[in-house]
């Protein structure tokens, strides 16, 4: 049976991993090679580096840290933060990424899901959707959470599937870094409209979180950042909750 | 030496990296000849396999790989293209292994099939050396091989599937071993060492 999966976030500014809430008072939390291989040890299932850096310039350093990571672990990783052309989805996934994560320029611009996942395959493309809850809907925000669209949550994550992306993961601004849960209404909803695998994210704070978020809505994956860069929780203790809790985990 | 096949639709540097691990000589190669002269072939492949027979038979290997004498290992879409067919792209394979391939039915499972999943070992294979049944490989695919008489380990997606198939010097894997930790590395290990 196909496992649930516990994936760590990094994110990754000027070629060092940064730590901090809501990108404010961010710490250097070590180097990406070090702290990939510190997780792939630890159990993780896969992993996703979150590209924060802000100038195109230094940027281009990603590529060589993709290099690294690649020849440092075992496990598959996804990149994101940022990309907006074909030329750069493949020049990642040829320094040895598994898969790009595409957040605001495909809501610009959706056909980049279809052209990417027909160049590289559905597996390869990751539609990354942040939602906040406005008025009585969920709206999709871009740009990091700082511009607001208007397309409605369920109906965005509908059409990155149907576009082929081939996995989604979804953030709630709303929960992100309130440790108070994943926002379970919406990934219950959302595992019931696609046929895709779903990573939650946004909203972590314990064990019983992810539980939750497996249990109830569904979901394929979990992501944390700070729960794990903090050590709140040790990805070998959460695994064996959900394993004695029946939830099919690898450990 | 090991040649490993560059032909546009693989993710070649993961499993280069991972042969380096393992300390092994290989060339990253789209030449027949070093093909031919290999002591190994490692057939790896992601992405659409319309368009990766395409590239084959661009690169003239597609017959090269057919009549490749030397253990030759498919991983993930190259082992879907050496079955007769796929539903991919409608297109006609290796024909190495009987079967064709077919898409995941989404009315009744995820798909993609992403994720770490269990294989049970149906028959022996000097691959499974060391690498017990029930132990758990990274998947990404949309379609499968069904299993056939060549299937020598089934994993569970709503149906079963092979992820794994040999014949003669012919082998193939659907899991990526090269992303799959130290049973993945044990495997490949399998491949060069013992095959």
């Amino acid at each position: 049976m196909l496992c649930k999966r516990i994936i760590p976030c990094l994110d990754v500014k000027d070629g060092r991993v940064v730590k901090g809430t809501n990108f404010i008072n961010l710490v250097d939390a070590g180097s990406p090679v070090e702290l990939a291989e510190r997780y792939s040890k630890e159990g993780a299932d896969e992993l996703v580096f979150l590209d924060i850096t802000a100038s195109a310039e230094k940027r281009k350093t990603l590529i060589s840290i993709v290099r690294e990571v690649a020849k440092a672990i075992r496990i598959p990783f996804t990149v994101g933060g940022g990309i907006s052309e074909l030329s750069d989805i493949e020049a990642l996934l040829k320094a040895g990424a598994d898969k790009i994560s595409l957040n605001s320029a495909i809501v610009k611009n959706p056909e980049l899901i279809t052209k990417a996942a027909n160049q590289f395959g559905s597996q390869a493309v990751v539609a990354a959707i942040d939602i906040k809850f406005i008025g009585n809907e969920y709206k999709v925000f871009i740009k990091g959470g700082r511009e607001e669209t208007n397309l409605k949550g369920i109906d965005w994550c509908k059409q990155a599937a149907e576009l082929g992306a081939g996995e989604i993961l979804l953030t709630s601004m709303d929960r992100d870094g309130t440790k108070e849960g994943y926002d379970l209404n919406f990934l219950k909803e959302l595992t019931s409209k696609v046929s895709v695998p779903v990573i939650a994210s946004g909203g972590a704070g314990k064990k019983e979180d992810f539980l939750a978020a497996f249990k109830e809505a569904n979901v394929d994956a979990c992501l944390a950042a700070s729960l794990f860069h903090f050590n709140i929780l040790q990805i070998k203790e959460l695994k064996c909750y959900l394993k004695d809790n029946n939830v099919v985990v690898r450990i | 030496m090991i040649a490993l096949i560059d032909y546009g639709a693989g993710n070649v540097a993961s499993v280069a990296n991972a042969l380096t691990e393992l300390k092994q000589d290989f060339k990253i190669t789209c030449n027949e000849i070093e093909i031919c002269r290999a002591d190994k072939v490692i057939f790896p492949g992601v992405g659409e396999a319309s368009f990766a027979i395409r590239q084959l038979h661009m690169l003239n290997l597609f017959s090269v790989l057919r009549m490749v004498k030397k253990p030759l290992l498919g991983i993930c879409l190259g082992m879907q293209l050496m079955v007769d067919h796929s539903t991919e792209g409608n297109v006609a394979c290796l024909g190495i292994f009987p079967g064709t391939a077919e898409k995941f039915d989404s009315a009744k499972t995820k798909v993609p099939h992403m994720g770490w999943n269990d294989i049970e070992i149906k028959s022996e294979s000097k691959l499974f050396t060391n690498i017990k049944s029930g132990e758990r490989f990274y998947f990404a695919n949309s379609y499968y091989v069904p299993v056939c008489e060549y299937t020598t380990s089934i994993t569970d997606n709503n149906i079963n599937f092979t992820s794994s198939i040999e014949k003669g010097n012919f082998y193939g894997v659907q899991f990526h071993p090269e992303k799959s930790s130290d049973a993945g590395l044990q495997l490949l290990k399998n491949f060069v060492d013992l095959c």
